[in-house]
């Protein structure tokens, strides 16, 4: 990913609450049926997988085909147990894995 | 004028190939297609019922929002929801996007847990034309639910 995935999450979080996270990565999701102007195929580049994990505990997968567009746009629920740590990460066709981890604290 | 006549003839003889070879597949597989079988891809076919194995989906259910029509196919927004309790004993396990008429049947396959709290996705995919949008979702007790979105696309997603 050429700049950090975008994510928001609400405000004011209290345990037991059922929060939205908006996650915007950067990624151009080639799908691999397109051809250069010599007409050689380019080849497949997308993100494949996102996971996001509360303090380890898997919470939510995508598996991701070329049908998703570009800068794929997730949005997803967290049932909040407490505070923690949220996981989230981006795999690539390339093998290149992003991770950011979000403080989740309850009020 | 020969030519032209030649043109249409050919065209429309294929067309009529790449429908029997849909039905075709359709009865290898040895489920009833449905009227609208014609307009879904063989791939989709295949995608659909691999995923249901043998099983009947339940018509009702999941909710699929998606635009009935849209400008530009490189970028429709996709909203993916089931209501359910989302405990250990009652939660949706998947939901399942998939096309008809895109290159690759499955768009994008989202799997929930108990911590989900909500069985609902937002998202925004690509379609290559105008076509039938099918979800799937399968429930921790192996109920699968469908819901399906015919939309119409002005211009379709780029490069697919």
């Amino acid at each position: 990913m050429r700049k950090p995935p975008r994510i928001k999450v609400p405000a004011s979080i209290r345990a037991g609450d059922v929060i939205e996270i908006k996650t915007l990565a950067t990624h151009i999701m080639e799908t691999g049926n397109r051809k250069d102007a010599e007409g050689q195929p380019i080849a497949r580049d997308i993100i494949h997988t996102f996971t996001a994990a509360f303090e380890g505990d898997r919470v939510f997968t995508a598996d991701l085909g070329p049908g998703i567009a570009a800068n794929p746009y997730i949005a997803f629920y967290l049932k909040v147990p407490g505070p923690g740590t949220l996981q989230l990460t981006w795999i690539e066709d390339s093998g290149t894995t992003t991770s950011e981890s979000v403080a989740i604290q309850v009020v | 004028m020969i030519d032209r006549a030649e043109l249409i003839l050919t065209s429309r003889r294929d067309f009529v190939v790449g429908t029997g070879a849909t039905a075709a597949v359709a009865a290898l597989l040895g489920f009833a297609a449905p009227s609208s079988a014609a307009n879904r891809s063989v791939q989709f076919e295949i995608a659909y019922q691999e995923l249901l194995r043998s099983a009947t989906p339940i018509g009702s259910g999941l909710e699929l929002d998606i635009p009935k029509s849209v400008e530009n196919g490189a970028f429709v927004p996709v909203a993916l929801a089931v209501d359910s309790p989302m405990t250990r004993e009652d939660y949706v396990k998947s939901i399942h996007l998939l096309s008809t008429a895109n290159p690759a049947a499955s768009v994008a396959t989202f799997k929930f847990t108990p911590l989900s709290g909500k069985a609902r996705v937002v998202s925004r995919m690509r379609l290559a034309e105008s076509q039938e949008v099918i979800a799937v979702a399968e429930l921790s007790d192996g109920t699968f639910l469908v819901a399906a979105q015919n939309v119409d696309v002005k211009v379709g997603g780029c490069g697919l």
